[in-house]
């Protein structure tokens, strides 16, 4: 068997590999998001009312989780996609707090004082199950003819658009995929938690993923893979992972380092 | 009007202002299909604002644009590239990271099929047959703007002319009827250019319209069909290279700007 603290740190790493590849997705296209912890509380809300008040079966709700992730994302997106760069970041951030606000005071999930009774669902084989489906997800629409509209987006959208590529469509359904894989990801979460609080999903939770992606290369998915895995591993290897206050301290001094060190993340080669 | 010189491109009334200067006021401009038709005129004259109007990056003030008779003043420009009117920019805009080829299969996009399903499906490490056509085509392309050598570097790597003919295979990748060339051969040496004329003259006689902008004015000479000349936003004359060359307006205008190399 196992050691239970050494599989719950695995656990913990798949859900944030799914996490940092759901906000990779976006900005293979350009798109920066400090919201992704709104879309996983979508998931992660969804999924556990799903299965602790209604009994579905967890394979049906973790889905559903996604998709109701993924349509917000659309529904989200295709207003707001014209916007660019630090105004991104700032409408994202409202959206993640909207979201936080929204289930703080929705009684049916438990508002304020949160939701348990959410069954243990989520083992280390269905996390590394849908990490590897996520990787590959992201190594197949490399290379294809929509991953090269994505990074052609990211590197010039008026060039982009010059040649027949449709902006909006291209950044609303990448940022809608993300937005849908950030939300299996709130729903594998729940289901390991058990007890779930808006609380979880607020600023902090979309700034840890913002830094996964970019302290592992935000040119490359093995980037946002190794940014999740150092993020979730390295507190625990030193420590400090018990001291929730130190915790974005030490995300926050390893982010400068980098930055200083290595500007285009661990992982900075393209592809 | 025969079928033979039916315009590809009609310009109404165009015009753009800038505060409250115009940069393109009043343009009228007929493309015919088939030929090289060239617009010059001093710097700030407002060829890349006609340009930019034409292709959708700006939407005009006024007046229309016609695509082989679809009204396409105010759409966007992926549309309007999709109805074949795609340009080149006058510094070049390429995607700098990715390499030449890529560069030139973006430009397949608007031409081919399959999302997102498409790609979860595919079999890693072999193309289907949408994505072995667009290779094909691409790498004829790039064989055609010289460039096959140099098709794995980086599109910030080449130089600058190389830059200039990939923007080139890039836009003739997305299948246009009308391709908008502004300034070219800015940059390149006397070879070069003389290859870069060659090359549009064999674009036209393969039935791609094209229209440029240029102040290389031998190259203009030696390849135009029609050539219109703006000075302040306005047309200030248009015909043959012949004609323009004897204006005294046209001369007039030039006289003191640009050297005419
Ligand atoms: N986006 C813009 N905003 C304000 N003024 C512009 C803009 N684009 C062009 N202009 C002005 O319009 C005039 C024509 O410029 P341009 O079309 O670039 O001329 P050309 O390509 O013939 O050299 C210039 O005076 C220029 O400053
Ligand atoms: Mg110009």
């Amino acid at each position: 068997m196992l050691d239970p603290y050494i599989e719950s740190i695995l656990i913990f790493s798949g859900i944030n590999v799914i996490l940092a590849l759901s906000l990779y997705l976006p900005v293979s296209a350009g798109l920066l998001s400090l919201g992704q912890g709104g879309f996983m509380a979508i998931g992660a809300y969804v999924s556990g009312y799903m299965t602790s008040v209604l009994g579905w079966p967890f394979a049906v709700a973790l889905i559903a989780g996604g998709v109701s992730a993924g349509i917000v994302g659309l529904l989200v997106g295709l207003p707001s996609l014209r916007i660019k760069g630090v105004y991104l970041i700032i409408m994202t951030m409202g959206f993640g707090e909207i979201v936080r606000v929204f289930f703080l005071n929705f009684e049916p999930t438990g508002a304020a004082s949160g939701m348990g009774g959410i069954p243990t669902e989520t083992t280390l084989p269905i996390v590394v199950g849908v990490t590897v489906l996520v990787l590959l997800m992201c190594f197949q629409i490399r290379g294809s003819r929509i991953g090269r509209a994505l990074e052609a987006v990211r590197e010039d959208e008026l060039a982009a658009e010059v040649i027949g590529i449709n902006l909006t469509r291209i950044k609303v359904a990448i940022f809608g995929l993300g937005a849908a894989v950030a939300g299996i990801g709130g729903g594998l979460f729940a289901h390991y938690a058990t007890f779930i609080d808006p609380g979880q999903f607020g600023f902090q939770r979309s700034a840890e993923i913002f830094i996964m992606v970019v302290l592992g290369g935000m040119g490359n998915f093995l980037g946002a893979t190794v940014g999740a895995l150092v993020v979730t591993i390295l507190p625990e290897v030193l420590r400090v992972g018990d001291m929730q206050e130190w915790r974005m301290t030490f995300f926050g001094v390893l982010l400068v380092i980098i930055m200083i060190v290595r500007p285009m993340g661990l992982i900075g080669v393209r592809r | 009007m025969n079928a033979a010189v039916s315009p590809v491109l009609e310009a109404r009334a165009l015009s753009r202002r800038f505060g409250g200067y115009f940069a393109v006021a009043e343009m009228n401009l007929t493309v015919d299909k088939r030929s090289i038709h060239a617009v010059i005129g001093p710097n700030g004259a407002g060829k890349t604002t006609l340009f930019n109007l034409i292709t959708g990056v700006l939407p005009p003030t006024m007046g229309d644009i016609l695509v082989e008779g679809t009204q396409v003043a105010g759409s966007r420009p992926d549309r309007i590239a999709r109805l074949g009117v795609v340009r080149t920019f006058q510094g070049v805009r390429l995607f700098p990271s990715m390499s030449a080829l890529e560069n030139v299969l973006v430009g397949r996009f608007c031409r081919t099929r399959g999302g997102y399903l498409a790609a979860f499906t595919r079999i890693p490490g072999k193309a289907g047959v949408t994505e072995a056509a667009s290779r094909r085509r691409a790498e004829e392309l790039l064989e055609r703007v010289g460039l096959a050598s140099r098709r794995h570097m980086r599109a910030s790597e080449l130089a600058l002319a190389d830059q200039r003919r990939l923007e080139i295979a890039r836009a003739l990748a997305t299948d246009p009827q009308l391709l908008l060339l502004d300034e070219p051969v800015a940059g390149m040496n006397p070879v070069e250019v003389q290859e870069a004329g060659e090359l549009f003259k064999s674009l036209r006689d393969e039935g791609i319209t094209i229209l440029l902008t240029e102040h290389h004015m031998s190259l203009v000479m030696a390849i135009s069909d029609q050539i219109t000349v703006m000075s302040y936003g306005r047309k200030i004359a248009e015909g043959t290279p012949e004609v323009i060359q004897r204006d005294p307006q046209v001369l007039a205008a030039y006289l003191g700007s640009e050297a005419t190399s």
